[in-house]
């Protein structure tokens, strides 16, 4: 049977690991080819490496550091941040990237997702959104949640899947951080709408809580970062106990 | 020497860095002479098999790979194309391995692509050894190789599907097996010790 996934995410800035409450206040966790290696010796099924200052700041990402990451480790990448053409991800590619994800670019440009899709194929392309729940309805937001937009996550998401993307990695704006859980129901409505996988994201506090997005919430994956970076649960501990509570984990 | 075909495959680069991370010497290359003189050759893919195959006729590597006897080991959608023929754009493959290639088709509103890591169930053959039962490796693909006479090792996602197939000299995975952490690795010396 496929395994749901446990996936840690490094949020790079400067080179370095960061991570934080909500988006602000960032601390260094360290380097992440380093902890790239530690989380894949681990049992890490997956990693997702952001350069969340990356639109912001309007710098290309890292093909360097793709490279790096590809040369030392043997498991599947994701790497994003900043990538706005085929151009900047097909030096992804080259450098040994499993994935590229796109958030902002695709927002302004949704072409880009089927421009990406017919250079690489749908299984390069994962489709980041943050969404921050206002008023009952999740809203798409931009560059790492500070602008919000007119779009509504569902017909984002949808859209986004029948334009090309491959898979979906889905953060609540309400829920990083805060360690209170991912968002379940939101979640659950993401993975309905698609018939490509979600990586759930935002609010892992606990082992119970991945539990919970991988069965109420229909996740096919689960991403945290600082619960990871700071020890706080242990990728091993976290697997078996998954597995004794019965969800199928590598 | 390892040659690993290049035929402008996605991700190669990974198969590329695998071979360092197990310290032999490959090369990445199109060249016939240099595939034929190969101890082993590997046969990457990420992409699509009518564009994949029209391209493999027009540099003459289609009936280049047909003619190898030394050991080869197709990845993915390398795999495929070893095949008679694949649902993928309704594609005649190399008919090196007469089997199918068809697209997933959901039952119970299962996601294609099969992405992520699944379990393997061997089967007697050269390169897999009975300790791999059970062991995980990563798969991402939405067309498959149905279960055959030449299938070794089995996988199940929506149905019992080929993830590895084997005749004569020529083998193939549907997983990365360079993607698949230690497993990978360990899969990839077992072909490279053949």
């Amino acid at each position: 049977m496929l395994a749901k996934r446990i996936i840690p995410c490094l949020d790079i800035k400067d080179g370095r690991t960061v991570k934080g409450i909500n988006f602000v206040n960032l601390r260094d966790a360290g380097d992440p080819v380093e902890l790239g290696a530690l989380y894949s010796a681990q049992g890490a099924d997956e990693l997702v490496f952001l350069d969340i200052t990356a639109t912001h700041e309007k710098r290309k990402t890292m093909a360097a550091l793709a490279r790096e990451i590809s040369r030392r480790l043997s498991i599947p990448f994701t790497i994003g941040g900043g990538i706005s053409s085929v151009e900047d991800a097909g030096a992804m590619l080259d450098a040994g990237a499993d994935k590229v994800s796109v958030n902002s670019a695709a927002v302004r440009n949704p072409n880009l997702l089927e421009e990406l899709a017919l250079a690489f194929g749908s299984q390069f392309v994962v489709l980041a959104v943050d969404a921050k729940l206002i008023d009952g309805q999740w809203w798409v937001h931009l560059n790492g949640g500070r602008i919000p937009t007119e779009r509504q996550l569902v017909p984002w998401v949808k859209e986004a899947e029948s334009r090309g993307a491959g898979e979906i990695l889905f953060t609540s704006m309400n829920h990083d951080g805060a360690k209170t859980g991912f968002a379940i129901d939101a979640t659950a409505q993401v993975s309905e709408a698609v018939r490509i996988p979600v990586i759930a994201s935002g609010g892992a506090g606990t082992m119970e809580h991945f539990y919970d997005v991988f069965t109420a919430g229909k996740a096919d994956a689960g991403l945290a970062a600082s619960i990871f970076h700071f020890r706080e649960i242990g990728i091993p501990d976290l697997k078996d106990y998954l597995k004794t509570k019965g969800i199928v984990i590598r | 020497m390892i040659a690993i075909i290049d035929y402008n495959a996605g991700n190669v680069q990974s198969v590329l860095f695998a071979m360092e991370r197990l310290g032999v010497q490959a090369v990445l290359t199109a060249d016939h002479e240099t595939i034929r003189r190969a101890d082993k050759v590997i046969f990457p893919g990420v992409g699509e098999a009518s564009t994949t195959m029209a391209h493999l006729r027009k540099t003459g590597l289609d009936q280049l790979i047909k003619s190898l006897t030394q050991p080869v080991l197709g990845i993915c959608l390398g795999m495929q194309l070893l095949c008679r023929h694949s649902e993928e754009n309704d594609t005649p493959c190399l008919n090196i391995i007469p089997q199918e290639a068809r697209r997933f088709q959901p039952v119970k509103g299962e996601k294609v692509p099969h992405m992520g890591w699944n379990s393997l169930k061997i089967r007697n053959n050269d390169l897999f050894t009975p300790d791999q039962e059970g062991q995980y490796v990563y798969f991402v693909h939405s067309y498959y190789v149905e279960d055959g006479p030449f299938t070794t090792v089995l996988s199940d996602y929506i149905l019992p599907f080929s993830a590895a197939i084997q005749k004569d000299n020529f083998f193939a995975t549907q997983f990365h097996p360079e993607k698949s952490g230690p497993v990978g690795e360990k899969i990839l010396r077992q072909f490279l010790n053949l």
